[in-house]
């Protein structure tokens, strides 16, 4: 068989399936809402990561449904301590690692590193810390699961919360739309550190996904994924459309998918021709209340993002200079 | 199978409450959550595995022949397996009272 | 061979921690922590002490990182004061609930507001309940000691908790004192490498921080209550161990000038050094007065408070923390409490001192014996005093 890389997953189509890796590290007995896809992001993102992997994870919608004493649905070594902190949890084991590996008590390779937060524990409340392990470096990948609330304590309004959502703290109402701010844009906060790479992804393209978190915990130094993870309960959608949704953001521009590999972002998944915003918006009870303006407000931004993300993508130059070589010999 | 929560004893609490089977939640039945289960029509199934990789239970399994089912302790019924699947030969079928 | 050296407390609490070995600090400048960690940078800077130094973003996350550190399988240290104690709150019920034995030095700060970086009790006694082991040293070599022991202490398989050796802030940890080293050999032959009981190893893979449903969260804290209180033992094991090693004795509750004496007054931290020359004075003067010294916190020592009051008439408690709208300062309300059982027990009087870095000079105990004195043979007039305020 060729080397399994995104080339081939494309090459044997719908059959490249059959190449994935058939272990499960995020086990069924997992206490999810029914079509949970930030579950099936798990599941695949674990899968990616491997065994020798140990995750550090925040509390939230993923922690509650897994971690309830005596049960665990995780199969990699995992911890979780607090909401906020989960990226300086996984510098302290990155560091412990490494020295413990440095003074040779260490057998082997250091496990990789993994933290894992929802999009409140990222973009508000873990913010800091998350920032702080970024820009010390530490050899880690720090995925966000996005399902855009807080959806675990009943679905209230997160930074991440796209424009006019309706949520249990962004009603909408006579003097409301829903939520009134444009989602916080994490991927360039991240990029703004200066790290080796950070990536949007989504488990509606499966081996995109797979494939950017295999690389990004190959990556010496620190690496983030932004995962958009459908919820059917928080989204008020239809159990069974959430890889359809998935892959509906994607089609529509809403939820581009790229890489900013050093600096220097390219699309992974190239839509061609976006389709209508309503097309997303239409199958979810969160946006039932938007009148035609206020799409058509969603559509000119989305388009926007999406053509500032196209001249990105085409720029000459990286976001930060590459980090020059110390000099030798001189 | 781990014991009910009530039977536990302080002094049984492992040190920091580590748990250290992984992947025990396999005992924890979600199976009984659901209103519908997948059937595939095996004839029709070209054994791709698309409705392997979307299920966010884990819940599909492979049998002999390279065909695919459901471990129904662990389906919740969401039906994403059946919208997904590219030749359309998994239906959702309503459980029986 | 143990040597003699003129040092700042701070540096010695460095030396003492690069003693121990250990291998990962995770900390944040917060005043008057930062010598400990400022030399402690240097010493990994140099080569001397082979540690990872991660300089965090903020307490939470340095003692959220000492989790990870400690979780990873490495010997963990951190400093902090004050606000930056308050910071770390929240986490430090859950590093102690996982049983991860990082040790930590409080340089003992008041806690804003208003703002003040000087020194009392009120940043300790806000994590009164935390549920890790608390120490409380008063000079230079106590701070060197403890600061070694904790190690022994927190790491020992039937303990497993995490310890805080508080010093107070800029009157302890930024004076030069004259004190006693211990070498590398002792010490190493003292405190073995660190080897965990329970960490994350793809090997050996383990779920840590399970929630815990009402049917078994008050099991979990049992199980806490127990371990904190039973680490005792290990305690007095590891200060006698260190005693034989180096002729110093510690104690959970520790004496000056007791014998005999009807009136007590009961002391934290360096302070006690001041209250030993009231008591000189007044013992000179004729009265029946001593010092008790409170210098294990937690697990609390019931019965060795209980022994030390022996005969006792009546208990000043001197704290340096108030409890606003409550019974006083903490350390009264627990030694009132633990005392009431006793009979016949002692008075038991509430004074709280030296707040926000005021200072208390010898006279001003002995200005508290006297007044306690009075009070004490009629119904007292407030629920508690404090002392020295103006207006």
């Amino acid at each position: 068989m060729d080397k399994f890389d995104v080339a081939s997953s494309q090459k044997y189509d719908v059959y490249a399936s059959r190449l994935l890796p058939k272990e499960e590290y995020f086990v069924g007995g997992h206490r999810s809402c029914q079509g949970c896809g930030e579950a099936l992001a798990v599941r695949w993102v674990c899968k990616a990561i491997g065994k020798d992997a140990v995750i550090a994870h925040a509390t939230g919608c993923m922690e509650i449904v897994s971690s309830g004493f005596p049960q665990t649905a995780w199969v990699q070594p995992w911890i979780h301590v607090a909401f906020e902190n989960t990226a300086a949890v996984a510098s302290g084991l990155e560091a412990g690692y490494k020295i413990l590996a440095r003074k040779g008590k260490l057998p082997g390779r250091p496990p990789k590193v993994v933290a894992m937060a929802g999009d409140g524990g990222t973009s508000d409340i873990g913010l800091q810390a998350l920032s702080g392990a970024m820009e010390r470096g530490h050899d880690f990948t720090y995925i966000c699961w996005d399902n855009e609330a807080y959806m675990n304590t009943g679905i209230q309004r997160s930074s991440s919360t796209p424009y006019g959502a309706m949520t249990t703290t962004s009603p909408p109402g006579k003097r409301s739309i829903g939520q009134a701010t444009w989602k916080k844009n994490m991927v360039a906060i991240a990029v703004a550190h200066g790290i080796p790479y950070v990536a949007t992804a989504c488990p509606s393209y499966l081996f995109d996904l797979y494939f950017k978190v295999k690389r990004a915990v190959e990556t010496p130094g620190p690496a983030y994924i932004h995962i958009l993870s459908v919820c059917p309960t928080g989204w008020r959608s239809a159990t069974d459309l959430t890889v359809r949704l998935g892959r509906l953001a994607v089609e529509t521009g809403v939820f581009p998918l790229y890489e900013v590999v050093d600096g220097r972002y390219h699309l992974t998944i190239d839509i061609p021709k976006l389709r209508p915003v309503k097309d997303y918006l239409k199958l979810q009870g969160r946006f039932r209340h938007l009148r035609e303006p206020e799409i058509d407000f969603i559509q000119r931004q989305v388009l926007a993002h999406y053509d500032l993300l196209l001249k990105k993508c085409e720029a000459p130059y990286p976001e930060f200079p590459p980090l020059s070589q110390t000099e030798e010999g001189e | 199978m781990t014991k009910p929560l009530e039977d536990f004893t302080w002094q049984e609490i492992e040190l920091g409450g580590i748990l250290r089977e992984p992947g025990s939640a396999r005992d924890y039945k979600v199976g009984d959550w659901k209103s519908q289960h997948p059937v595939w029509t095996k004839s029709h199934c070209i054994r791709c595995g698309v409705c392997w990789t979307v299920c966010p239970e884990g819940a599909i399994i492979e049998e002999e022949g390279g065909y695919f089912d459901v471990n129904l302790d662990y389906c919740k019924g969401c039906g994403i397996c059946a919208r997904e699947c590219v030749i359309g030969c998994i239906s959702m079928v309503t459980e029986e009272e | 061979m143990a040597k003699r050296v003129g040092i700042e407390v701070s540096l010695a609490v460095s030396h003492a921690v690069q003693l121990a070995r250990a291998e990962a600090i995770a900390a944040y400048p917060i005043t008057p922590q930062t010598h400990i960690v400022e030399h402690l940078s240097s010493l990994v800077a140099n080569g001397d002490l082979e540690a990872e130094f991660i300089n965090v973003e903020s307490e939470h996350s340095a003692i959220s990182a000492c989790i990870g550190t400690s979780a990873a399988g490495a010997r963990t240290y951190t400093a902090t004061s004050s606000q930056g104690l308050a910071l770390m709150h929240e986490i430090l019920f859950i590093a102690s609930a996982m049983r991860f034995p990082i040790v930590m030095t409080v340089a003992n700060r008041a806690l804003s507001g208003p703002l003040s970086i000087w020194n009392d009790h009120s940043d300790i006694m806000a994590a009164r309940d935390i549920g890790w082991i608390q120490v409380f040293v008063q000079n230079g070599q106590e701070a060197f000691d403890h600061s070694i022991m904790a190690f022994k202490i927190a790491e020992h398989r039937r303990v497993l908790l995490p310890m805080i050796v508080n010093l107070d802030g800029f009157i302890l940890s930024h004076v030069v004192e004259a004190l006693e080293f211990a070498d590398q050999d002792t010490v190493d032959r003292f405190l073995p490498p660190y080897s965990p009981w329970h960490q994350l190893d793809p090997k050996k893979p383990v779920t840590m921080g399970a929630f815990g449903m009402p049917e078994v969260f008050a099991e979990f804290k049992m199980k806490h209550q127990v371990t904190l209180m039973n680490s005792y033992d290990q305690i007095m094991k590891v200060w006698q161990e260190w005693g034989q090693l180096t002729g110093r004795a510690y104690h959970p509750v520790e004496h000056y000038k007791t014998d005999g004496a009807k009136i007590l007054l009961l002391t934290m931290g360096c302070l006690s050094e001041v209250a030993e020359i009231a008591v000189d004075e007044l013992r000179a003067a004729g009265q029946p007065v001593g010092l008790l010294k409170l210098r294990l916190w937690r697990p609390f020592p019931f019965a060795a408070l209980r022994e030390a009051v022996y005969g006792a008439e009546l208990v000043i408690v001197c704290d340096r923390a108030l409890s606003v709208g409550g019974a006083g300062g903490p350390v009264l309300s627990e030694v009132r409490s633990v005392l009431y059982p006793v009979v016949p027990h002692p008075k038991v009087l509430g004074y709280v001192i030296g707040l926000g870095g005021r200072d208390v000079p010898p006279e001003a105990f002995k200005e508290i014996f006297f007044q306690a004195q009075a009070e004490a043979e009629q119904e007292p007039s407030e629920e508690f005093y404090m002392y020295g305020v103006r207006g």
